[in-house]
């Protein structure tokens, strides 16, 4: 299974590296989601996908799967989704000013 | 057991949700904010003094032993950072008292001073690596919103680069977190140290070391320091200023943390990378340094060219080395944010950042433009100055372990840095006077105070070596020997 995991998230990060490399402003901070996801699935799997009950004491059960790495991808995805908020943001304020998401027509020092 | 640990990170964080609650009440903010830096200062000069006595202070949060739970962790290294760092917000706060617009400091810009600091005290005390990963995003956000409110151009265009570096680089941070995580099996700092002593650090633990540098060179700006001259160039003087003197060396931190308690039992690969990374850092800084006219890009490669230099400290991997790295590290963020802040006054006197447009300043602003000579000798490392005791110490070291490239290089920077901070001089307050008192566009009323505080406390690092050797010794002592720190959090010796 985590071979399986393994490729899922090797796709998940070459396919954000391609969309932040591109020129539309739009498309990179989708990128940046989707290698977040990557980034979140890889812990998820690092910790290990073995058989067990959900990490509740109430299941009773005699395993329980690894309880870290899920309080820690809790705390991740929240992190990650107040910065691509704050991105998203700003992304409208600088298609306001600028009238335009390509980067290209960010460069420059002309606007100083 | 020490409280004072937690204080540091917990008196910022409940000012600025304060602060929150009044965001109209700009004179009462001001002084809350002094009052919080002062108190900051206050609490972690007493506990450098405990340290000093006591050795390492820890402080286990609810309760819970480590590695099980999360442990702050003030040994003299983090603490000495800590003293600094709230030394420099102290002087960015007083500076922006008069420098900072009143639309903004309106909008919750003392808050987020105060929410940037508790990021930076968090991570350098905190003892856990996920901890760390949180702090340094409670200190990121705080500088997405400090770089872009205003919203400038420049500043939202800046803001895009930085931002997108920073998600990239923290997602990245996840990982090499999650691959730990699966090696080792815990997170927590001095119980890393002892998994990866016992597996005798394999390669796969080299790699997920090397994957750390990357990140925390990205952070530091060593070698990947692409993005950082124009963000810094594009927030108000106070705000770059301050990170200018505290982000990157943030990042440093975290490197030495890295390869001096967890990382360093293969120092033939890591520290063979982090010594050619330095060396191309300092190069590069150096280039860009001499290249521009712009005073703003010249103080910007100056941070460049300091981080390279800092970290030859660790690449060289000794006592006396990692004793200067560190006295270097205080003396830097202290004379690169007094650099920043005297090179905004410049700028906002003339109105313009090229150097070809100011000249013959020295005659109506003769003590800001000795302020500015008196910080480029220091940083540079002229003798009595505090740049010179570091960058001896870490000379030296680089001499005794035969790394002779490490010690051109860092004694040709030097140079590079000389010059770079002398046109600077030359251009702008030597030659005709073409300003006179009522053509500038602001007063340096009010700015000169602050820089004063600074360039005190910079003499102070530089005349009173003797006062802190002690402490920057002890430090020294404590990275070079992972034992005293894993004994001070574990309660138990290895």
């Amino acid at each position: 299974m985590e071979t399986v995991m393994a490729f899922v998230i090797g796709i998940f990060f070459s396919i954000g590296t391609y969309l932040i490399l591109t020129k539309s402003l739009l498309r990179i901070i989708l990128g940046t989601s989707i290698i977040g996801h990557g980034a979140l699935l890889l812990l998820l799997t690092m910790g290990g996908l073995k058989q067990g009950e959900a990490p509740l004491l109430g299941m009773g059960a005699a395993a329980y799967a690894d309880p870290l790495p899920q309080a820690l991808i809790l705390t991740a995805i929240v992190i990650n989704f107040g910065t691509t908020a704050f991105f998203l943001v700003l992304a409208y304020r600088a298609y306001q000013e600028f009238k335009s998401d390509d980067m290209k027509k960010l460069r420059g020092t002309e606007h100083e | 057991m020490s409280i004072s640990v937690i204080l540091l990170i917990v008196i910022p964080f409940f000012t600025g949700a304060l602060f929150v609650l009044f965001p109209k009440q700009v004179k009462l903010q001001r002084l809350l904010s002094v009052m919080s830096f002062s108190l900051i200062l206050a609490v972690g000069v007493r506990l450098l003094h405990t340290i000093h006595t006591q050795g390492i202070q820890t402080l286990e949060l609810g309760g819970w032993a480590p590695p099980f739970g999360i442990v702050l962790v003030g040994d003299m290294f983090s603490t000495l950072l800590v003293v600094t760092s709230s030394l420099l917000a102290l002087g960015c706060t007083i500076y922006s008292f008069t420098s900072i617009e009143p639309e903004r400091e309106r909008y919750y810009y003392y808050a987020f001073l105060q929410f940037l600091v508790t990021g930076v005290n968090g991570s350098f005390l905190t003892g856990d690596m996920f901890n760390l990963f949180v702090f340094f995003e409670v200190m990121l956000l705080a500088s997405y919103v400090l770089l872009s409110l205003g919203g400038l151009k420049k500043q939202l265009r800046a803001g895009i680069m930085y931002v997108l570096i920073n998600i990239v680089s923290s997602m990245l941070f996840i990982v090499a977190i999650a691959y730990l995580y699966a090696v080792t099996g815990t997170l927590n700092m001095a119980h890393l140290s002892v998994r990866v002593a016992e597996a005798g650090q394999p390669g796969i633990l080299t790699a997920i070391a090397l994957l750390f540098l990357v990140i925390f060179a990205v952070k530091s700006a060593l070698l990947f320091f692409f993005w950082l001259p124009e963000s810094y160039s594009a927030p108000p003087t106070a705000i770059s200023a301050l990170f200018a003197g505290l982000l990157t060396k943030v990042g440093v931190y975290a490197i030495f943390r890295m390869f001096t308690l967890i990382f360093y039992h293969d120092p033939a690969i890591t520290h063979t990378v982090i010594a050619w990374m330095a060396v191309a850092t300092m190069v590069l800084g150096a280039v860009g340094s001499i290249a521009y006219g712009n005073i703003q890009k010249i103080l910007s490669y100056n941070i460049i060219i300091a981080i390279g230099f800092i970290v030859i400290g660790l690449a060289v991997f000794q006592e006396e080395a990692i004793a200067g790295a560190i006295y270097y590290l205080m003396h830097d963020m202290v004379v690169k944010t007094l650099l920043f802040l005297l090179g905004g006054a410049m700028v906002g006197l003339v109105g313009t950042y090229q150097l070809k447009e100011m000249s013959g300043m020295i005659r109506n602003h003769p003590y800001l433009g000795w302020m500015f000579f008196i910080a480029s000798l220091a940083l540079v490392g002229v003798p009595p100055l505090s740049g010179f005791f570091g960058k001896l110490l870490v000379l030296q070291g680089s001499l005794d372990s035969q790394a002779y490239i490490l010690f051109t290089v860092g004694l040709l920077s030097s140079l590079a840095v000389l010059y770079s901070t002398m046109k600077i001089f030359m251009n702008g307050f030597w030659g005709e006077n073409q300003l006179s008192k009522k053509d500038e566009k602001t007063s340096t009323r009010g700015l000169l105070f602050p820089c004063t505080l600074l360039i005190g406390v910079s003499l102070f690092l530089g005349v009173g070596v003797e006062l802190v050797q002690v402490y920057v010794t002890q430090a020294a002592s404590e990275l070079m020997n992972p034992a005293i720190y894993i004994e001070a959090v574990l309660d138990r010796s290895y």
